[in-house]
């Protein structure tokens, strides 16, 4: 047997992977051609990658180093702009036609990393100012960052209201760009699962390592990580611009499985699944500190928010609560009230679930829950 | 010439308004230290309350913003009840952060629940007039009534509020909770009450925000108090937060700022200008423009 316990891990993930990879492929065989994958389980699947990616990059900074920002949208925005006129000019300049072949995946893979290269680069320059200042007042300038961020494309002569939101523009980014229709949403599947995936082991591996190690310390004490040799301003603008990085990637994404842009959809606070807000929710929900959290809550809201949108059972409801469920920010609302309340740390709390120490650790939280009713009743029988 | 005091006047009614809200947002930052984002959706609890009000007291005999005073009472009662249900006790079990998301959930549920509420719904309701038109010409600029009035009102509000906390055994017990609170109980103060009473007053201060509001741009709607909060909140930092006559010099500076941005540059970039500012000064003086800087204890 392997003795090395992150090798174990690094070879058991794998091969569940494979595993969930080859059983989603016969499942896509399963549905056939048309109906009900093309168009409701390959759309939901994309949404949901970008939302992953999204939801774990917001986790960097909100719970690993412990600043809130809420111009996280800002940076995905700036990612989905840029791959979508990067697309369109590589499609001008004649890279490729009809969206296959090999040059059109070289494109895809170039815009995806571009975007995500662009982000880092705003997020270092919004970071270095920014995270001067802390709590309060560094959400509240990230989010006059984002405002700005989104003004300013509205304002670029080629992206703006009259680019890209409106007109003949949006028609060309899902005609020539690299808008994906149905069909090629199932046929590119695998690029928004491949993406994912690599995002988020690359936010692990960040995470689980001597970066991670150091915001976390920043995150519990900055004054004595500070003491004890860990350049903070460092660690923190890095972490910062990373995460921007990945907010970048979920733009890519977004712009990808979106036939329109439009720079409303990214403000702090609208009645779409995409914004600033809804983003913190999901990062609350999955527990503040844990990144397999944040994928579980993303899925939770994304079917949540569909299910309030379309699912059947809604018509069977009372009228008032009907009348609640057309607006879905309500419900988001309440759920992260309620969270915040009862439960603080999230689903997860800081907990990452692990394939390799799952049995362990279910042992194990057993044991300390026996542990503690133990200790309550020796505490009653003491008074 | 004729378009300069034009833009000075929109900007100081604006910012008027601003330091109005600021003020509110203010005294309960600087006792609680959050962010009280659900201060903006005050306002907009203040501006439905008079759409249902002002009809009322007009077929009453009464002058239209009499409901003012209806409006002022429904929000504190929003602003203490936000206060008892949701930040208190999150604030006993949290930290700094929960409390400041919990806020930010208040703001989306005030909002999202107006809009559920089929009276309201998310089509904005217009306001009828409520102070008679005309003016004073200056040099070609009429300078309307509305104007002056939210002017020498919000100078009035002020005022009043930095002579209330400066005076008054309240108004001392804020001050005092504010700078140190477990020091404040042994002195034989409320913490708790004086913290709704905060809330209450801040709230109130929002209503008459709205009633100034309405008056000058007569349309209501559920998000009206968002953009508005947040503009009102970088002029309460900018002037440096907690501080009373700070919160005023922010509105205006604020106010004068978009006006002046929105006529001589661009009206989309407004709002870029504004946090702009507040980069700026935040970078160069992190208290704001009146505070002042505190070393920090380990």
């Amino acid at each position: 047997m392997i003795k090395n316990r992150t090798l174990q891990g690094y070879i058991l993930n794998t091969l569940v992977i494979a595993v969930l990879l080859i059983v989603f492929s016969f499942v896509k065989e399963a549905f056939g051609k048309a109906g009900d994958f093309k168009l409701i389980i390959a759309p939901s699947i994309w949404q949901c990658c970008y939302l992953i990616i999204l939801a774990a990059s917001l986790n960097m900074t909100l719970g690993f180093l412990g600043q809130l920002s809420l111009g996280h949208c800002g940076f995905m925005a700036i990612g989905a702009y840029a791959a979508a006129l990067i697309s369109l000019a590589a499609e001008r300049a004649g890279v490729f036609s009809d969206k296959s072949g090999p040059a059109f995946i070289l494109v895809l893979v170039g815009c995806i990393l571009i975007a995500g290269v662009l982000a880092a680069i705003v997020g270092l320059l919004v970071g270095i100012p920014a995270l001067r200042l802390k709590g309060d007042y560094l959400a509240i300038i990230t989010l006059g960052f984002g405002m700005i961020i989104v003004n300013i494309i509205n304002n670029l002569p080629f992206a703006g209201q009259e680019g890209l939101a409106l007109g003949s523009a949006s028609a060309s980014l899902y005609k020539n760009g690299l808008g994906f229709g149905t069909a090629l949403k199932v046929t590119y599947i695998w690029v928004a699962l491949a993406v994912t995936m690599i995002s988020v082991a690359m936010m692990f591996m960040y995470v689980r390592s001597k970066y991670g190690r150091a915001i976390r310390a920043i995150r519990d004490d900055e004054i004595a990580a500070s003491a004890s040799g860990i350049n903070t301003a460092f660690y923190k603008v890095f972490t910062f611009a990373y995460s921007a990085f990945f907010a970048g990637v979920a733009g890519a994404l977004y712009a990808c499985s979106n036939a329109t842009l439009s720079t409303a959809s990214f403000a702090f606070a609208n009645g779409g699944i995409l914004n600033s807000t809804f983003v913190v929710v999901m990062v609350v929900l999955g527990g503040m500190g844990s990144l397999t959290g944040s994928i579980v809550a993303a899925i939770i809201m994304f079917i949540v928010n569909y299910q309030i949108k379309n699912g059947v059972w809604v018509k069977l409801l009372p009228l008032w609560l009907q009348n609640i469920f057309a607006f879905p920010m309500l419900v988001y609302a309440v759920i992260l009230i309620i969270v915040i309340m009862f439960r603080p740390k999230g689903i997860f709390g800081i907990y990452e679930l692990s394939l390799r120490n799952f049995f362990s650790d279910m042992k194990r939280q057993r044991q300390n829950r026996l542990a503690q009713k133990q200790e309550s009743k020796e505490a009653l029988n003491n008074e | 010439m004729s378009t300069f005091l034009q833009t000075l006047f929109v900007g100081l009614r604006l910012g008027s308004i601003y330091a109005l809200v600021a003020l509110g947002y203010t005294m309960v930052y600087g006792i609680i230290r959050l962010i009280n984002f659900a201060h903006g959706d005050f306002i907009m609890v203040g501006g439905y309350t008079m759409i249902f009000t002002i009809p009322v007291m007009i077929s009453l005999g009464l002058p239209g913003w009499v409901s003012v005073l209806l409006a002022i009472l429904v929000c504190a009662l929003v602003g203490m009840s936000t206060e008892l249900i949701a930040y208190r006790p999150v604030r006993k079990k949290g930290t700094s952060m929960t409390a400041l998301i919990t806020a930010i959930a208040v703001s989306l549920l005030l909002e999202n629940l107006a809009q559920a509420i089929p009276q309201i719904g998310p089509n904005p309701k217009v306001a009828s007039k409520i102070f008679a038109a005309g003016g004073v010409r200056i040099a070609d600029v009429t300078l309307d009534w509305t104007t002056m009035l939210t002017i020498f009102i919000s100078i009035v509000v002020m005022v009043v509020l930095y002579q209330f906390t400066q005076k008054t055994k309240i108004g001392r017990a804020m001050r005092c909770v504010s700078e140190d609170k477990s020091a404040s109980i042994l002195m034989g103060i409320n913490v708790n009450r004086t913290i709704v009473t905060t809330f209450a007053i801040g709230s109130g201060l929002a209503a008459i925000a709205a009633l100034m509001y309405i008056a000058q741009y007569p349309k209501v709607y559920t998000t009206m108090g968002s953009m508005l909060g947040l503009k009102a909140f970088v002029a309460a930092v900018l002037g440096g937060i907690g501080i009373i006559p700070g919160a005023m010099l922010g509105g205006f500076v604020i106010g004068l700022v978009e006006s002046f941005t929105t006529s001589y540059v661009s009206s989309s970039m407004a709002d870029a200008f504004v946090f702009l500012i507040l980069i700026i000064v935040l970078i160069i003086k992190p208290a704001g423009i009146l505070g002042k800087n505190m070393g920090e204890k380990v």
